[in-house]
């Protein structure tokens, strides 16, 4: 046998295809392979060739040529090939293609006999019955989720003596001796003074009260953090900038495990409850996207392709806010927006379904009662006028500041807990956050309540139902406004629900300026303690206290221009719209707009934090005040710093996430990126014939690359294929130990005709199906504008680079990836994975 | 290919059986019709509850009895607001009663785990080096898992061994994941 140094020179490389291709637009549905139709095959080789790597791949043993007796054993599909290794990035081309032939083969087989037939329609059926799936279960756990926290959070100031099991509304809830004056209070409900020491007035039972408050805190939020470390490490955090990651391709191992579900569900009650700074919403996709993942493994068409399963999973991230919040048409365009990387049109319909699926189970639940979808639900429909688009945009400037600030500052301490010793007593910072958060949050009840309570209160306008501090208004006896009823009969009385709309404007009575500053020093509270808060080891979400934030700002300015109008009424601003006695300016409105400026600063959603936001309030009025607010936000937050606060945590943690949208300005060609550079060691690539096994073993031990390209002969350097790494490892593995005779000596063969052995000498290891044929490749001369084009529309992992036909260098994710953070003078080291 | 047949009738039978569920009869505690009249001369403000359905619930149903008379009515009427509201006390409780339990038994496995457990084994002698064995792979080869994977593969045809075996791969996973995120601050900072 004398292989060594004779090549094969057939023209077995049609690899140019690459250039051919046609580059395919995100939005445009399914990725598209012209070279599979219009480049004929120069060698009868290439298509039989094609046929096995497909078929090897899928399990079929059909359409091999004649030679292969021998090299049966290998061609039955060997058990973890075609899987991808944890922390690394999924073959989008390869899964795509996977899930076409399966497909073709369905539609083909279907015509031949009835069950064949009904297994094509439950194939075709079984995308739906999985969204309708993952609808019920994820409102189920959302609606249970809601009713916890809601118990929870009020167990912390007492307890319900008609059943523990109420919180403090239900509690009161049939009761009759509920007062006018004190609204909220009934015998029922103790609070924890009341139940000890059996009087809730005084210094022992406020200092009693207040001991209890931070014992339960603190409780709650050591079980959430011991449960996290005992279980399930990856419960904590938001989630949103690992899922995020994960449907670009990335792949994390148990982090949308079963184990992962129950512990963030469970943890994610006690830290909501636990008083500290944090919302649900991002740890509820998470949840979502742990349900979808699980449910995925019923269906054999989405357990095996992992590019299907992110088709769902971005599904599933629609359901998850659509369930937070009650706003089915929001959550699609924020997975569209903010989560998904891939979102053909097909995924736009399902999510939809799936998200309406959840917020119908969620209403059957009734958690907010009244049968209700939104969160806070708003009641007022009163007009608003241009004059006050200018406070509007000062609040979405004020939004894009404090977003652009918090961004910053909350990276700097991810960054400190990452790096210093901080970061190892994980349990004694949440303990410490949690009693620092209970300490000061206690004094003042606007930061005592949950932070969805709190913005409940501040979106509302003041009706009868409302007992807050806020309207109390001058006017009335007894504060509450009672020249309702002028109004009412001066108007028009068309109901008692006109009550709340036609209060005319009112001279602030010392309750509100009670609220004012204690207002002002929630937001001071709020804004610092959220930096600390979020990131801790337990599931914390970001959206509710930043809309909390934005609100109390917001309603502080309300107020502010409301005073200002009724004491200057006569000035040239308020005159033409603002009479005296008729009703101008809602406070509400502009916590409404404050909240949805600092969200979209923070997160730089844009329309889908409009929709979101209309869809929690129910009003279409106010859409034009919240697009100019979250637009002038976002501009803003842009000016200081491009990043949102999930891409900044993506950054952080060095995931080869490669931005979609992200514009790329340099002229550099793929030659200055690719690998080998002058001073590495020449590429290590794999021939595909006059190899050994213990060769190859020894060339995958020494190195560690994901994967080799394998080349023709070492002297010609001319393409064959290129072969992974965990196949190539397996298929050895499997060739020692099933295959009878194969030792280090034997020849490994990526050929499709393996020349034959003599009887005497050891048998070869055919590998040929696993090497993908057709790897992409681009020139050397090929700006790297287009190579990282090229990149995100097809999702590579890696790319190779010829130079006049032979093989020259690869490019992979990472290398696009440190070359991007270079040109943006960021730390190339940072990028940690491929 | 039948088992996602199966799948499709036994998710059916379900949503069925959930349909009629939800047109159960409602406790007549779980409605109410809340009115709140602010003070009318010299009438105080108060609050008024009944458990009455959705068309039952105005002012001069519910507001019983009605403190002033006659031609006071509607203009007092006319100030109350009355709210419709319903809930499911059934689902809180049996939500809550859920959570509990679930909570408790997380608790008490994981004082098993990191208590009982090593009591037992180091008692047991043979078994606590069996599973240092397996807590040896600890450090992170990158690859480490293409080699598992065939091995994954033999079968165990003991019963207790697979759930012994499955729930040392658990724990390995878990020790990893912990690694990861609160040792080497990798993932998840």
């Amino acid at each position: 046998m004398d292989n060594v140094g004779y090549c094969n020179d057939n023209y077995e490389s049609l690899q140019n295809a690459a250039s051919d291709d046609e580059l395919v637009d995100i939005a445009g549905a399914t990725l598209d392979f012209s070279f599979t139709e219009d480049v004929p095959p120069l060698d009868p080789e290439y298509s039989s060739g094609y046929d096995i790597y497909t078929n090897g791949v899928n399990g079929h043993v059909s359409g091999i040529s004649g030679n292969a007796k021998l090299m049966d054993l290998l061609d039955e599909p060997v058990p973890g090939v075609g899987t991808y290794e944890d922390f690394n990035t999924i073959d989008w081309v390869r899964e795509k293609s996977k899930d076409r032939d399966r497909h073709r083969e369905i539609t083909s087989k279907s015509k031949q006999s009835t069950t064949a037939l009904v297994d094509s329609i439950t194939d075709a059926f079984s995308g739906w019955l999985l969204m309708v799936l993952i609808g019920l279960m994820s409102g189920a756990l959302a609606g249970g989720i809601d009713i916890l926290a809601y118990w929870l959070t009020d167990l912390k100031e007492g307890v319900c003596l008609n059943g523990f099991w109420f919180d403090h509304e239900h509690c009161c809830w049939g009761s009759n001796k509920t007062t006018f004056q004190e609204m909220d209070k009934c015998p029922e409900w103790n609070s924890w003074a009341e139940l000890f020491a059996g009087s809730s007035e005084g210094a022992a039972a406020y200092v009693l009260n207040y001991m209890m408050f931070m014992l339960w805190a603190l409780l709650f939020a050591f079980l959430a953090v011991i449960l996290v470390r005992a279980f399930a490490p990856y419960a904590c955090g938001s989630g949103i900038p690992e899922i995020k990651t994960i449907l670009s391709g990335f792949i994390i191992r148990g982090y949308l495990g079963k184990w992962t579900l129950i512990i963030k569900t469970v943890t994610l009650v006690l830290a909501v409850s636990s008083g500290l700074s944090l919302g649900k919403e991002g740890p509820l996709v998470h949840v979502a996207c742990c349900c979808a993942n699980i449910l995925c493994h019923l269906f054999t068409k989405y357990r095996k392709n992992e590019a299907k399963r992110r088709e769902v999973l971005s599904a599933a991230a629609a359901v998850g806010v659509s369930v937070a919040f009650g706003a089915p048409i929001g959550g699609v365009l924020f997975s569209l927006e903010e989560v998904s990387y891939y979102f053909p049109l097909k995924t736009l319909w399902r999510s939809f379904f799936a998200a309406l699926v959840a917020a119908f189970t969620l209403r059957s639940i009734n958690p907010f009662g009244n049968s209700r979808l939104v969160l806070f639900y708003v009641e007022f429909h009163t007009p608003w006028h241009m004059v006050e688009l200018v406070p509007f945009v000062l609040l979405g400037v004020f939004g894009g500041i404090w977003g652009a600030l918090f961004i910053k500052a909350n990276i700097a301490w991810c960054r400190l807990r990452k790096n210093t010793r901080l970061g190892r007593f994980p349990v004694l910072e949440v303990l410490v956050v949690t009693g620092v958060t209970a300490l000061l949050s206690f004094p003042n009840s606007y930061t005592r309540m949950s932070g969805s309570e709190l913005i409940s209160e501040l979106f509302n306008d003041c009706s009868l139902m409302d007992s807050s501090q806020l309207c109390g208004y001058v006017n009335s006896p007894d504060n509450r406004s009672d020249s309702a009823l002028f109004s009412a009969f001066s108007d028009r009385a068309s109901g008692p629900a006109v009550f709340s709309n036609t209060l005319p404007d009112r001279p602030a009575g010392p309750e509100v300026y009670t609220a004012l500053w204690q207002l002002a020093l929630a937001l001071i509270f709020k804004m610092l303690i959220t930096v600390v808060t979020f990131g801790m080891k337990v599931p914390s979400g970001l959206f509710i206290p930043s809309m909390a934030v934005g609100a109390i700002a917001g309603r502080l300015l309300g107020v502010g221009m409301e005073q200002m109008a009724l004491n200057h009424h006569d000035s040239a601003i308020f005159k033409s719209w603002c009479s005296p006695g008729a009703d101008c300016i809602t406070p509400g409105l502009y916590a409404m707009v404050g909240a949805a400026a600092c969200l979209g600063g923070v997160t730089r959603m844009t329309i889908s934090l409009v929709v979101i936001m209309f869809e929690l309030t129910g009003g279409l009025e106010y859409i034009v005040p919240l697009m100019a607010a979250t637009m002038t936000s976002k501009w803003v937050a842009d000016a200081f710093g491009r990043e949102g606060i999930y891409e900044a945590h993506i950054r952080l943690n060095g995931y080869p996430f490669l931005e979609p949208k992200e514009e790329y300005g340099s002229k550099a060609l793929a030659q200055d990126v690719m690998r080998p550079r002058r001073s590495d060691p020449p590429l290590a690539v794999l021939t595909q014939e006059g190899m050994s096994v213990g060769e190859v073993e020894a060339m995958v031990a020494d190195t560690e690359y994901s994967g080799f390209p394998v080349v023709v002969c070492q002297d010609s350097q001319r393409l064959v294929g290129f072969v992974q790494r965990r196949d190539l490892v397996i298929s050895l593995d499997n060739a020692r130990q099933r295959q009878e005779g194969v030792v280090s000596t034997s020849q490994v063969f990526f050929t499709e005709h393996v020349p034959p052995q003599p009887p005497s000498g050891t048998p070869s290891v055919k590998l040929r199906g696993i090497l993908d044929l057709s790897p992409f490749t681009v020139t050397d001369h090929t700006p790297m504008e287009i190579t990282v084009d090229i990149f995100r529309k097809l999702g590579l992992r890696q790319c190779l680079v010829t130079h006049n036909g032979r093989l020259l260098g690869i490019i992979t994710k990472k290398d696009v990836l440190k070359h991007m953070a270079q040109m943006a003078n960021r730390d190339p080291d940072s990028i940690l994975f491929n | 290919m039948s088992g996602e047949a199966f799948n499709l009738l036994s998710v059916l039978l379900g949503l069925l059986l959930m349909s009629t569920q939800t047109t159960d009869a409602k406790i007549s505690e779980d409605i109410r019709c809340k009115c709140i009249c602010p003070p009318y001369k010299d009438v105080e403000g108060q609050i008024y509850k009944q458990n009455v359905s959705l068309k039952d619930c105005t002012c001069l149903h519910v507001v019983v009895p009605m403190p002033v008379d006659g031609k006071d009515v509607e203009a007092y009427c006319l100030r109350c607001e009355c709210k419709y509201e319903e809930r499911s006390s059934g689902i809180i409780k049996v939500t809550i009663i859920i959570y509990l339990s679930i909570l408790g038994l997380l608790l008490l496995y994981m004082v098993y785990l990191t208590l009982l457990e090593p009591m037992l084994k180091r008692r047991l002698f043979g078994h606590s080096q069996l599973i240092e064995n397996n807590d040896d792979v600890g450090d992170q080869q990158p690859f480490a898992n293409a080699h598992n994977v065939l091995s994954r593969s033999a079968s165990r045809p003991n019963m207790l061994n697979k759930v012994e075996h499955a729930q040392q791969r658990w724990r390995r996973q878990v020790q990893e994941q912990r690694k990861s995120v609160f040792d080497r601050h990798v993932v998840l900072s």
